[in-house]
């Protein structure tokens, strides 16, 4: 049920799991676009940029793959929304632009070497990002909306520029060996760094998947509460009076109906029976009152639907007397409506089996009919005809223009 | 092979529905067997080669539509007549579309149900006023979302005739008063209410296709 599993899924941001139907390759720059909220076109360049320089790429990949686990082939939400070009694809932009000028003076043998090139292109994608962060600062109020849709991410950004920003510096050093007297004391440190995350990172990927998955299961039960608590109210207080009513045949079917009819409101969608909220709620709670007030089944078809305007509230009316009429005289037979609501009119048609009758000897003061169905329906702009004969039972139709 | 009485496999996880459907139509229809699970279903119908399955729509491991889908490699012309409590219109659409030829819901009455199973059996497709009302809203003329892609035309919509058909069937009319009321045979009622299902089946509208997709029948 899609209602469901909207319900397990809060508004937060989506869990990072690899997203298999926007994907090109294993789907890990798609789920980490969708987890980030940024284009994933930004990361796949970032991969593809990192396999060119070393490699380094398509290891992180190789290991994203491996650890991410994959998501079904359901589509989230939008991934990625249009408008005004963020600080990610402006911050590309700028790397972009300053490695292609860069590689137009090594063409020109104005080649300045690795050493400088490369931190220099990180720099600029760095400072552009931080620098954009500052100018949606300082121009806030067509930024808030964008900035609240991103939430945290923003931090996020300028962190990511300023790490850039830092690890262009220390590249440079590293390449001009500026670093050599700090690497004596920074390379142990790294390396025990590096070891320690090796051996921790597996059980820290379990700690977090736990807490989701303990998370996800909190919900579940709550859910599986709610839905015994209704069941409770309902379903077995229905049962309970039946067992109590067992020798009273038309009682026991007039409540298994009724219970029927809740439940299978509630299961389509929620929306609790008796709400008159648009005409076929209107319509089906209509047949539900005359089904239990009459003993007889009342099965309800409706196509389409619309709003409850006030000649649509006159159309329920006069249905509901229809319906009452072919309650009483059907006898055992149940009755049918069904009401086509289309782009123009409005149809509803209740047909009873019963015994039938002449329209003519029908006595002038049986208002019944002649008032509640043909004249409020004649005073909405609609009209109301009655086809009927011995034998055959009755089927009044109704009519109704609608106004657009 | 009895020519009188359509032979039927039921198929239903409630032990107790199965027993009572047998009893309800007892001298109407040969009951071969029954089955409660997809796997015993498909053993027992490819076993004993019924006229007509009675098919429940949801049951674990599959549902029907499994079943379906799992007979239907082996024998293609089975047919099947779905009989469930739930009237959801992605159950409903969703085991039609699979090749059920007809759609009633389990309050319906034992001679009833055995006049259904008669008409499935010969060929014919059985829809109940609510499935009726399914396809009138899934066939309505674009009324929301987006024009569905149209690969066939003719499959997408359906004629007047058809819709006028439908329209009697959801209101509560049978095959021979539709007949009378149109000055038509209740053959061609017969072939209209085919014709309709086939488009059902093959149809490519998105209304459709949304509801299978919703419930994960599309491969």
């Amino acid at each position: 049920m899609p209602g469901m599993s909207a319900l397990g899924q809060p508004a937060a941001r989506p869990p990072l799991r690899r997203d298999r139907e926007g994907a090109v390759l294993g789907g890990v720059c798609a789920g980490f676009g969708r987890r980030l909220g940024i284009d994933p076109i930004v990361l796949r360049v970032v991969f593809i940029a990192a396999s060119v320089a070393g490699g380094l790429g398509v290891i992180a990949y190789a290991l994203a793959w491996a650890l991410m686990p994959a998501e079904g082939a359901s589509r989230g939400p939008a991934l990625h929304v249009p408008g005004r070009p963020d600080s990610w694809s402006v911050a590309t932009g700028i790397g972009m632009l300053m490695l292609a000028v860069l590689l137009l003076f090594r063409e020109w043998g104005l080649w300045v070497g690795d050493a400088l090139v490369w931190p220099v292109v990180l720099a600029a994608a760095g400072g552009a990002l931080i620098w954009r962060q500052s100018a949606n600062a300082a121009d806030p109020a067509p930024a808030r909306a964008e900035r609240r849709r991103s939430g945290g991410s923003a931090l996020g950004r300028a962190a990511l520029g300023v790490a850039l920003v830092v690890g262009a510096a220390l590249i440079f050093l590293y390449f001009n060996d500026a670093l050599r007297p700090a690497r004596d004391v920074l390379l142990p440190v790294v390396v025990v760094l590096v070891a320690g995350t090796l051996i921790l990172a597996p059980w820290w990927i379990r700690l977090v998947r736990g807490l989701a998955d303990e998370r996800a299961e909190r919900v579940r039960s709550q859910e599986r509460a709610e839905l015994a608590a209704h069941l409770h109210d309902s379903v077995l207080q229905t049962l309970a009076l039946m067992q109590r009513q067992a020798d009273n045949p038309r009682e026991v079917a007039g409540l298994a109906r009724r219970q029927e009819r809740e439940l299978r409101a509630w299961l389509n969608g929620g929306r609790p029976f008796g709400e008159r909220s648009t005409l076929a709620a209107a319509l089906e709670l209509a047949a539900a009152e005359a089904e239990e007030a009459h003993g007889v089944a009342v099965d309800v078809v409706v196509v389409g639907d619309c709003p409850l305007d006030d000649a649509a509230e006159a159309l329920v009316a006069a249905a509901r007397e229809a319906i009452v009429n072919a309650a009483k005289f059907a006898g055992p037979h149940p009755v049918s409506v069904f009401a086509e609501i289309g782009g123009d009119t409005i149809e509803v048609f209740v047909r009873d089996r019963g015994p039938g009758f002449d329209p003519e000897t029908v006595p002038p003061d049986r208002r019944g009919v002649r008032e509640s169905i043909v004249g409020r329906m004649r005073r909405h702009g609609g009209d109301a005809s009655i086809h009927t004969a011995a034998g055959t039972g009755t089927e009044v139709e109704l009519t109704l223009g609608r106004e657009r | 092979m009895s020519a009188q009485q359509p032979t039927v496999v039921i198929v239903d996880d409630h032990q107790l529905f199965r027993a009572g459907v047998r009893a309800e139509l007892d001298g109407l229809v040969e009951v071969l067997g029954d089955a409660a699970t997809v796997e015993d279903a498909v053993r027992c119908v490819v076993e004993l080669e019924p006229d007509v399955v009675l098919l429940d729509v949801q049951m674990p491991g599959g549902g029907g539509v499994q079943v379906i889908r799992d007979v239907a490699k082996r024998r293609p012309a089975q047919r099947f007549l779905a009989l469930s409590v739930s009237d959801a219109a992605e159950d409903v659409i969703a085991i039609i579309r699979a090749g059920a030829r007809g759609y009633v819901t389990k309050t319906i009455s034992g001679p009833e149900l055995a006049d259904a199973v008669r008409r499935v059996a010969g060929g014919d497709a059985v829809f109940s006023p609510r499935l009726a009302g399914f396809v009138l809203d899934a066939f309505a003329g674009g009324a929301s979302g987006p024009a569905p892609v149209v690969i066939d035309a003719e499959l997408d919509q359906l004629t007047a005739r058809e819709r006028e058909v439908l329209q009697h069937i959801a209101r509560g009319y049978l095959y021979k008063e539709i007949g009378a009321r149109l000055h038509i045979s209740a053959k061609t009622v017969e072939a209209h209410v085919s014709a309709v299902l086939r488009k059902l089946q093959l149809s490519n509208r998105h209304e459709l296709s949304r509801w299978a997709v919703e419930r994960r029948l599309v491969d």
